[in-house]
Formats: structure tokens, sequence, C-alpha cells
């Protein structure tokens, strides 16, 4: 009997030849990453059990992004004693404040191949199934224990997989997918299983769309979300400067919880209302929404190719009078390309806001927070009550394009309506 | 070394029990003492105040979705829960349960097949879960030895510290 793409990763991390779903293994990791939200109290506690060092320093990955720039004294404490940590334990890989966001970090910088189990103190750890890697978020302790001991204990996934056939309108984007998905199938859909995102349709899918796609698979509670390794992957891989990779594929006799057949040349541009990811329609059936606010950038959508989608509505357009459009690049490489390109310069005259490379708003924290009553739409992952500020605030999520459309529309608006949009 | 078997008196809830239930977001910086006594409050006012060491708490569908604050199963466990036995767990509640050392066992029918105040049996290893009551033997998912291994010593940090034999 075949193997999911799941049950081989788990396979190979545990030293066996198979592993089934429902099975439970003590696994080997491959990498461990850790954000400035929880890495100092991790190191902590590291100590505290009395080990002074990690499995493999190589293969640790500490990213300081939630906090950036420290909003706070007491945010720039925690990144001193997270910068006390790492040289005291001598961790090469160290990303600091304004490097970029850590699960664009991990996969830019190369830190993530295919067939790897990578764990991460944070839920979007999931973001590197795109790169066919078995990614996934754990709590501290786990992460001291597996920091410690370079072990975790897994149950083995049930996979559901998403056949998709066909291919996407122009505007219409991978975000627009997996908000469909969302939508259709709710916001516990994949509880506790892997995704598999395939067919020749996944195949067609960039990089950066995959990483969209796989991000956001914990937003219907996913363990995996997972694309197969191949020729799209080594090339990513390759221009990174890493070595190219094998294929790795599901087996054909591989057993499915469920398979779902999407074919993607019906998808419209797809919006998730307030406040659940489950809450999906498409942009033209949205009405009339207004916005006081629009934000591009995330672990989701930070990346050129959405900073380019959305410079490509906004330019020879401004921004709505009373919307602020604030963008936030995934990483320091992200903005330098963008700058190079003169994105940013499109953005900027457009009437954007340039934030720096990070998290910025996207969880609530600081750096463009809204207010009672105020509405944004954001190309990010979360929209529930209370994520960007205030409980009184509502927050909707769509694609890079659709939210450079609502920030000129001053309302949500699908970015094929550039009669609306007018200007050009 | 504790053992994989554990008698003693239920406490019931419903579905869907989340963390916001068993680690009010009021109280998530508090210390343990303090937030241990407004766990499931908002449920069952006497829960905190009257369980006793050793109770096992039985639930239904999808116990500890939301967050994953490892508050929420570190409250049960500071509040003597011997046990909490479910018709299914949500992924992140599991895995910071037996990290923290509160054992946990998925087991289908057991919501239907207890009441408030009956005596419960459960054998994680067996997957084993008997109403004393009813004499009604369910057969849950009997829990791996690694993970039995880390309940039994108190949780992933305590097998550690005795892994390093500190
Ligand atoms: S960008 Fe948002 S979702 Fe991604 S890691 Fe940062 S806060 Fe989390």
């Amino acid at each position: 009997m075949g193997m999911t793409l799941a049950e081989k990763i788990l396979a190979r991390a545990s030293g066996r030849d198979e592993v089934r779903a429902g099975e439970f293994v003590v696994a080997r990791i491959d990498r461990a990453m850790l954000h400035d939200v929880f890495a100092a109290g991790v190191f902590d506690l590291l100590l505290d059990v009395g080990v002074d060092g990690v499995f493999d320093p190589d293969r640790t990955i500490v990213v300081i992004d939630h906090f950036v720039p420290a909003p706070t004294a007491a945010a720039a404490a925690l990144h001193t004693r997270i910068r006390e940590h790492v040289a005291r334990l001598g961790l090469p890989w160290f990303y600091d404040a304004g490097d970029g966001i850590c699960h664009q970090i991990m996969p830019e910088q190369g830190h993530v191949r295919p067939r790897e189990l990578i764990v991460g103190t944070d839920s979007h750890s999931t973001t590197y199934g795109a790169l066919g890697a078995g990614g996934t978020g754990i709590g501290t302790s786990d992460m001291v224990y597996a920091l410690a001991t370079g072990k975790i204990w897994m149950r083995v996934p049930e996979t559901i997989r998403y056949e998709f056939s066909g291919q996407l309108e122009p505007a219409v984007t991978w975000k627009d997918v997996l908000l469909f998905i969302a939508g259709r199938f709710g916001a516990d859909s994949a509880q506790y299983k892997s995704m598999e995102f395939a067919g020749p349709g996944a195949a067609t899918a960039d990089m950066s769309s995959r990483l969209t796609m796989s991000n956001m698979a914990v937003e219907v509670g996913a363990k995996f979300g997972l694309f197969e390794a191949d020729e799209v992957t080594s090339a990513y891989l390759s221009r990174r400067g890493g070595e190219g990779c094998e294929p790795f594929g599901a087996d054909p006799d591989a057993v499915y919880e469920t398979v779902h057949e999407i074919n993607l040349s019906d998808l419209a541009p797809q919006v998730a209302l307030p406040s659940e990811i489950d809450k999906v329609t498409s942009v033209t059936d949205a009405g009339h929404v207004a916005i006081n606010q629009a934000f591009i950038g995330s672990c989701t959508n930070g990346r050129i190719e959405d900073l380019r989608a959305a410079a490509a509505v906004l330019q020879g357009r401004k921004v709505a009078p009373n919307v602020r459009l604030l963008v936030a690049p995934a990483s320091r490489e992200v903005m330098q390309e963008a700058m190079a390109e003169g994105v940013i310069g499109t953005l900027v005259e457009a009437g954007a806001t340039m934030l720096a490379a990070g998290c910025g708003p996207c969880f609530g924290g600081h750096g463009g927070l809204l207010g009672p009553g105020e509405r944004c739409i954001g190309a990010h992952n979360r929209n529930f009550i209370g994520r960007m500020g205030s409980a009184e605030a509502e927050i909707m999520l769509g694609s890079p394009a659709t939210v450079a459309a609502s920030a000129v529309a001053g309302r949500v608006a699908d970015p094929r309506d550039l009669e609306v949009l007018g200007g050009e | 070394m504790a053992s994989d078997v554990f008698g003693g008196r239920v406490w019931r809830f419903d579905h869907d029990i989340s963390t916001d239930l068993l680690s009010p977001g009021q109280y998530a910086v508090a210390p343990v003492e303090e937030r241990k006594l407004h766990v499931l409050e908002s449920v069952n006012p006497r829960f905190a105040s009257d369980v006793t060491p050793g109770d096992i708490l039985v639930a239904g569908r999808n116990f500890g979705c939301g967050s994953s604050r490892e508050t929420a199963p570190e409250n049960l466990k500071a509040l003597g829960v011997a046990c909490v036995a479910a018709e299914s767990l949500a992924r992140i509640f599991m895995r910071n349960a037996v990290a923290v050392g509160l054992p946990v066992i998925v087991c289908r029918g057991v919501h239907e097949s207890f009441a408030d105040g009956q005596q419960a049996e459960i054998d994680l290893s067996t997957g084993r879960v008997a109403n004393l009551d009813t004499g009604v033997e369910l057969r849950g998912d009997p829990l791996p030895e690694e993970m039995r291994d880390i309940l039994s010593a108190g949780g992933i940090l305590a097998k550690l510290r005795s892994q390093r034999g500190a």
C-alpha cells in the first residue's frame, strides 16, 4: 500500500520504511525555528532544565520578526535577551529585527528542503509544506524538548487531497483558492489532518503561490499543508543558492481520507468577511463595504510577487481619501527587489505607507492598528475579532490585488473592475 | 512511576470546550494558583472549587479547541484532574496536555456513557474506559508507549530532566 506525503515525511523522520495515518511515532526533526515571541522563554527553560546547547546549532533558526522595530521598551528588552541567548548558544542562523518574517526567511535563506520535518514555535510553520517539507507549529515545552534532544513525538495525520484541474483566470490568485476552500469546507475542515495540494492545477502554481497556500493550511486546522516537490521546487532551491531536488510525490496508491476536486477555471476573486475565515464570498457578491485601512504584507502575501500585483493595480492611480494603505514587505530581500524594480516607488506614489520588513500589524501588536468601528481589508491570514487592534474593528481578507483595488475604490473592490477604479 | 490506570469521580462536559473556557484570557498571565480557580467557570461554576485530586473529566467532541495556550491543560493538572476522556481532542490541546503531563484519552461513546458523579476507570495502555456504576465498558484509543512515558515522567520537561539525570 502506498503512502501519502505526510506518511513519507514521518516515515523518514522516524527511521521506518512505512508508517500509517493514526500511528504515533518518535521523529527526528531536521530543523527548528523560533521567533521573538517565544524564543527567550524557550531558551530560559532550556537553561532551567540544565541544557546548555541545542541539538544542532546549524539547524536552529532564530528570527526577530513580530515586534519590529521594537514598539515598547519591554519588547526591546525581550530582543536583548534573545540576542544574549543566541550568542551564548553560538547559533549561526540568527535573523535580527528588519531581516524579515520567519516563514519568509526560512525558504528564502535555504532553511527548508523537501522531505524534511521542521517544527516552529508558530502555527504558520505549515508554510514549509510549499517545498514538500512537513512544517508544523508546537508549544514551548515541546520546543524545549525538541531543541534538547532533536526529537519529537507525532501522530501520523490522515490526509485530505485537493485535486486541482483547470487554470486560474487573470487577477485570480492562489490566495483566492485557499479562501474558497475555507469557505466551502469550513474552518475546521482539516482539523488535525494533512492537506495535500495536487493534480495538474497544483503544478501550475509558482513557489510564491504555494507558500501562500501552505501558510494558510493552518487556518482550516491542518497540521501540514503539502505540495509535491517538482521542477518548480527544484528551480526555486537552485535560485536560492542551494542544490536542486529530486521529485518527491505521494504514491499513486496512497490512501486518502477524502479527495476534493476543484476546477481552478471556475473561481473568481474571493473575500473573507468579518470575522471568520470561512465567511467567504466572491468579491463581486460582497456588496458595498467601505474600508478605512488596507494592508498588504505578512507571511501569507508579503512577497515580491504580491507587491508587484499590488503595484500593477496602483500604477497611475491613487489610494482613496480616508483610506490608509500599509505595505510591509516579508523580508529585507523582498524590500530590495521591490526597490530595484520601482515597485516601491509606484506604491508610495499611489499613497501607500511602507512599513519595516516584518509582521507589521498582522497580529495586532503594533504598526497600524484599527480603532473601534474601523474596517480593514488585508492580504494576511486571520480576521478574528480583535486580531488587528480594537475588538470593535472588522477585518476582511483578500488577495494583494483585491486589497490594492479596494484601497483605490475606498471599499471592497474587484481588481478586474478597472472602470470602477478609474485612472490609467 | 505513575501508573497507566486511573479511577475517579466523573465531571461531564459537552462538545467544543475551548481553551478560552479552560484558561480564560483575562487570567492568562496570572499565576497558576489564581488561574486554576476560573477553569470552566462559565460552564460549571462549581467545578473549580469542588473538583478533588483524582477526579476524571469526561467531554464530547473537539475538547480543547481554540488557541495554543499551554495554560489550558496546565490548569486542569493544577486542579488535580487525573485524566481527560473525550470523544475527540483538538490537535494542539492533545500535544500540550501530554507536554505538561496531563493524561488524555480519545474514546468514542464516552460522552453518552457517563453522568456527573459516576465512577470511571481508565487504562491508558489498553484504552479501556469503564463506568463502574453502570458496568458499561468502552474501548478508547490506547495511548502509545512514547506518550505514556512522557506522562508518567510528569510531562516533557520532567522527562527531559530525568533523562539528563538532573
Ligand atoms: S506575519 Fe502574521 S501570521 Fe505571519 S508570523 Fe507574523 S504575525 Fe504570524
